[in-house]
């Protein structure tokens, strides 16, 4: 069965700070492993479990850092 | 494949680019994990839901959060520390219309701008107040604040603070409780999901309460200042959650509706 929901993260914008991967209930993001342009770690989705919830939207202080998506009804 | 579609994107009220530095132009100038993000999101959400971007003049501090005007699309006015709750005074009383906004640190409103926040409120202005309390003054590198915890080192309590030497901290939604003529006063946090969706409602009708006319509207939110405090995020989060709301109880001061 598909994700309820899905995240896009904007890893130009991201400063690592791991305030969604903290956030994220059950826990479906994780900080990468390579640097982005500023030297930062980066947030990025597993891949799959994401609910929708939209709570990592709310822990981030950046604007654009991420864009929670839900399954089309 | 699944059709995905977007429920939570940047606000609108954000501007697409920011004119800073200019290889900066698509980020914030806040540390990582910064408070001030978080507010400006929440705040940023509320603007976007009550349909107000148009007719919202937001005052910004003296503080880290000087630069709120990089990223708001809104009116924007930078007044001198401590001075946003007397021009957002000015500022509603000329365009009523106007949904009016003071942004402050607590350096800025519990230190030097104490005196303009006691006597907007007293008056009862028609504004709305969001004052960032991160015990502590980030931008100028960590002297104690007023609200500084007892017990924590700052550069200018180096040994911690003690009420004997500087004072106890000061609550300053309970200060203002005692007035009169406030319609609405509440602090919030965002050490916790719970927390964070509880500040969004919050901010969201402290401003409400302004498009009706409802009274002086204050919402203090403790946050946090991870690289002053010299913690990682998660950390400072986790300060603010357990140790902050010790000091400062969440929970509502006044709520008279309008
Ligand atoms: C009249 C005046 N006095 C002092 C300063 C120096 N100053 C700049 S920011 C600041 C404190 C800011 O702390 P706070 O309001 O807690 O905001 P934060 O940076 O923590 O968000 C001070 C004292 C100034 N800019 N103007
Ligand atoms: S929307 Fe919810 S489940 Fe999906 S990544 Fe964000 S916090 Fe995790
Ligand atoms: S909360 Fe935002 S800035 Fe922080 S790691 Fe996650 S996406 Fe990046
Ligand atoms: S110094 Fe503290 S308050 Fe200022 S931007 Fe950095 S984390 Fe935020």
């Amino acid at each position: 069965m598909a994700d309820r929901g899905s995240v896009e993260l904007n890893s130009e914008e991201c400063k690592g700070c791991g305030l969604c991967v903290e956030a994220c209930p059950p826990k479906v993001l994780k900080l990468s492993a390579r640097f982005n342009q500023y030297g930062y770690h980066p947030a990025e989705y597993t891949g799959a479990g994401c609910t929708g919830c939209g709570i990592c939207f709310f822990a981030c202080p950046e604007p654009g850092g991420i864009t929670v998506l839900r399954l089309a009804a | 494949m699944p059709e995905y579609a977007p429920v939570h994107a940047k606000p609108h009220c954000f501007y697409e680019r920011y004119e800073r530095k200019a290889e900066l132009q698509h980020q914030t100038h806040y540390c990582p994990g910064c408070g001030h993000g978080i507010v400006h999101k929440l705040l940023a959400q509320a603007i976007d839901g009550l349909g107000i971007q148009d007719r919202t003049i937001l005052v910004s501090p003296v503080g880290c959060s000087v630069f709120a005007y990089y990223y708001f699309d809104v009116g924007n006015i930078q007044v001198a520390h401590g001075r946003a709750p007397a021009v957002a005074t000015a500022v509603k009383r000329s365009r009523p219309e106007s949904i009016v906004i003071s942004y402050q640190g607590d350096g800025d409103l519990a230190a030097i701008g104490s005196a303009e926040i006691l006597h907007a409120a007293n008056r009862g202005e028609l504004i709305t107040v969001i004052f960032v309390n991160n015990a502590i003054y980030g931008m100028t590198g960590g002297q104690m604040a007023p609200t500084t915890l007892l017990g924590m080192k700052t550069t200018t309590s180096p040994q911690g603070r003690t009420a004997a030497g500087e004072g106890f901290p000061i609550h300053v939604c309970e200060l203002l409780a005692s007035l009169e003529a406030p319609a609405f006063i509440e602090r919030v946090a965002l050490g916790n999901n719970q927390q964070i969706m509880r500040a969004a409602r919050v901010l969201r009708r402290a401003l409400e309460n302004q498009v009706k006319g409802a009274g002086f509207s204050f919402v203090e939110v403790l946050a946090q200042c991870p690289t002053v405090w010299g913690m990682q995020p998660v950390e400072a989060q986790k300060f603010v959650r357990e140790k902050m709301t010790g000091t400062f109880a969440l929970g509502n001061f006044r709520d008279r509706r309008g």
